[in-house]
């Protein structure tokens, strides 16, 4: 029970009350993000992430600055709910099932149900996550740290095959922005020959490789506002709730009674989906809807103010989001790009993320993991006690909030990377973004790759010399890496998978061919 | 849509050869030929160009295919026959996107808080039409919470402008903050709440 003892410790740790207070603020920070239509958590976390020095310096611990970025991704979770059954726009992309049925809800003067379920099987959700989590993550850490070059190369190239086999957007477009995203990590210096290149115009702004939170910024900021204000045309109107204790109550029963069975395909279906580098809490939020609506005995309701339809995609959204943690606390792959993020973090805090951070750096990893749980129950309690907050806080206008936000793009850019030039940088990538964003790009990919390129490109160059120019060292597990006849198959069997993915869009496409031209025959014969 | 489809590919597949040929540069000192770098090396281990240079293939690839998708009308954007941009969006270009440029630019001139002082103020004021009061208020306070925020607290020199205004406005403020009890800056930062509360208040009295 070892990993019970370092749980506990590190959930101690995290009840100091420093981390508490930073875990609560965290939290409240993320409600009002992921409740304000246009803001999510990726936006909330990243335009906050030069906070961590501030946090890092004023507590010295490594610790207190992850435990406030991941409240506040927690926080955002809970939020997304609130604007998703209040104003019938989801508050972030993690909610929009919850407003399938939420909404409905809402509409036929429930809203204090819908509230409460959300609030509930959210926690439930993340408690099971965090459960897995604490599970799986020791063990997966351990498998990792006897990963060389080769094995993590064939993990990234499955972090992006995940991407283009299950990402379910247009795929020429996903592979469009990822390279976009290793492209920008390239940029300055070949980091193994030293040799300067891809300096464009000899600006020294090119020198080095482009800030990831450059990119996250620009697109999640000023692209994302703008594409907001683009689509977002006529106002929405807020729908009435009244908020009592024996109301609360109530719904809460209801949960249990009705809800029972979308808690726990969320809670387990989102881990798993959560963990999928691709996936993330948006798809795990929209799979646990429509398998929960699948496996119904009253699938009538569904989409007219199911219980169930509330708590599956709100379940599955917290329990994502922990799931997404675990390939980036393991193995140093963001699970999403709200993770992508919180790496960087632990990158700005000179935390090697990896393998190696549970075994050389337990004293951050168990505070952190413990605030997973702590954050959890205080954004129910949060989220359940200031309903009525929240509601009033919904009524800022979007022209308040949307300039509020560009300004701190601008200056959280500026603070971070100290340069006028990653803040034009900023400014352009959000154009770009708004633009692509229009014809449908996905953006998430580019934000990825800008995170994983460098150590993409490293370990593929070095497996290659390593092999003399051969791709066997990734794909054939009879491949002799040490002259000595020994067999590596974790590297095949992860690059195979990733080959298997990066081909299944073709495979679907032949079968959708020959379905087509069944039916054609078909067809033909009836005629 | 689908001509902006087809121009946005091709401005990509543009890009991606522009930054082939320009992953192919060798240093001056290196005296070898363009390209020479984009393959594998003596040692069997590909050479400094190569990832990009093949990254930039693959996105060249992805880029024709999507030409050739929307030429077919095969993908979404391409079937849809809403303009690129219509009237609202060319508005919002226009009335958010250029602001936000010309605040980047500005920076430079009259200090980053004063340039988000004017952004705000034109914003809530004409965008946002929330009367004198609020928009004065907002585009006060919060460029001061930034400044106690970024300047004092993190210790972060934000850009400050020209030295004229650097030197009459900002060393004569941070002088004084840095003299202040921190105590003192929460009372600001409260004090700021409070002009918002009272400015939002005063606001609604006139509505009403």
């Amino acid at each position: 029970m070892d990993v019970l003892s370092l749980l506990a410790d590190g959930i101690l740790i995290a009840l100091e009350p420093a981390n508490l207070l930073i875990c609560f603020i965290g939290v409240v920070i993320g409600l009002f993000v992921g409740a304000m239509p246009g803001l999510g958590s990726v936006n909330g976390v990243a335009i906050l992430l030069p906070t961590i020095f501030f946090i890092k310096s004023s507590t010295g611990s490594d610790a207190a600055p992850m435990i406030f970025l991941a409240a506040i991704y927690y926080g955002a979770m809970y939020g997304g709910a609130i604007s998703s059954i209040m104003l019938g726009i989801p508050g972030a992309s993690t909610a929009v099932a919850t407003t399938f049925d939420g909404r409905p809800l809402a509409l036929k003067g429930r809203a204090e149900q819908a509230l409460v379920t959300a609030a509930l099987a959210s926690f439930i959700g993340g408690t099971i996550a965090n459960i897995f989590f604490t599970g799986f993550a020791p063990p997966l850490a351990d498998v990792a740290l006897r990963f060389g070059n080769p094995e993590i190369f064939a993990l990234m190239l499955l972090a992006f095959a995940t991407f283009v086999g299950l990402g379910g957007d247009d795929i020429a477009k996903t592979v469009i922005s990822i390279m976009i995203g290793l492209v920008c990590a390239s940029i300055g210096f070949d980091v193994i020959g030293g040799e300067p290149r891809l300096q464009f115009f000899d600006l020294a702004g090119f020198s080095r490789p482009i800030n990831f939170l450059v990119l996250a910024i620009g697109v999640y900021g000023v692209g994302e506002m703008l594409w907001t204000l683009h689509t977002t045309r006529g106002d929405s109107e807020m729908s009435k709730a009244e908020v009592s204790v024996a109301k609360i109550k109530n719904a809460a029963g209801n949960t249990v009674k009705e809800g029972w069975r979308g808690t726990s395909i969320g809670s387990a279906l989102g881990f798993f989906v959560g963990i999928l580098p691709a996936a993330g809490a948006t798809p795990g939020s929209l799979m646990a809807y429509g398998v929960s609506k699948m496996t119904s005995p009253k699938k009538e309701e569904f989409g007219k103010g199911s219980i169930d339809g509330v708590a599956a995609p709100e379940a599955a959204n917290n329990s994502a989001s922990t799931g997404a943690m675990l390939p980036m606390m393991t193995l140093g792959i963001p699970g999403s790009p709200t993770t992508a993020v919180l790496l960087t973090g632990l990158v700005l805090l000179d935390l090697e993320p990896g393998p190696r951070l549970f075994s050389d750096q337990p004293e951050f990893v168990w505070p952190v993991i413990g605030s997973f749980y702590i954050s959890n129950f205080i954004a129910v309690i949060v989220n359940l006690a200031f309903i009525p907050v929240f509601l009033w806080m919904l009524r800022m206008p979007f022209t308040i909030l949307a300039p509020i936000i560009f300004v701190l793009s601008t200056a959280g850019v500026y603070a971070a990377t100290d340069s006028m030039f990653d803040v034009w940088l900023m400014f352009w990538f959000g154009l770009g973004a708004f633009m692509l964003r229009i014809l449908d790009y996905p953006l998430a990919p580019a934000a990825l790759a800008i995170v994983l390129g460098k150590i993409t490109e490293e370990t593929l160059r070095q497996s290659l010399q390593w092999s003399d120019g051969s791709f066997g060292i990734f794909f054939n597990p009879f491949f002799d890496r040490t002259g000595q006849g020994e067999t590596f198959w974790i590297a095949p069997i992860i690059g195979w998978i990733a080959v298997v993915l990066l081909l299944l869009p073709l495979f679907n496409l032949i079968r959708r061919k020959f379905a087509a031209r069944r039916a054609g025959a078909e067809g033909h014969w009836q005629g | 849509m689908r001509i902006a489809e087809i121009v946005m590919a091709i401005a990509l597949a543009c890009l991606s050869v522009y930054i082939m040929w320009k992953s192919g540069e060798r240093p001056s000192w290196s005296g070898e030929p363009r390209f020479a770098n984009i393959g594998f090396g003596d040692d069997g281990a590909p050479q400094g160009g190569f990832w990009p240079f093949w990254v930039c293939v693959i996105m060249l690839i992805s880029a024709i295919v999507v030409i050739v998708r929307a030429v077919l009308r095969l993908s979404p954007p391409s079937q849809s026959n809403e303009p690129y941009l219509d009237g609202h969006g060319i508005g919002v270009l226009i009335k958010v996107g250029v602001p936000v440029f010309l605040m980047v630019l500005l920076t430079d001139f009259i200090s980053i808080y004063f340039a988000m002082a004017l952004f705000l103020l034109y914003y809530t004021l004409f965008l946002g039409r929330h009367g004198l009061v609020l928009s004065l208020a907002l585009s006060a306070v919060l460029p001061a919470w930034m400044y106690m925020f970024f300047d004092i607290a993190m210790t972060r020199n934000l850009p400050k402008g020209v030295r004229a205004i650097e030197d009459t406005i900002y060393v004569p403020m941070g002088n004084w903050f840095r003299d202040l009890d921190s105590a003192l800056l929460g009372v600001f930062f409260l004090a700021g709440a409070a002009v918002l509360v009272a400015a939002s208040l005063v606001r609604r009295r006139l509505a009403a």
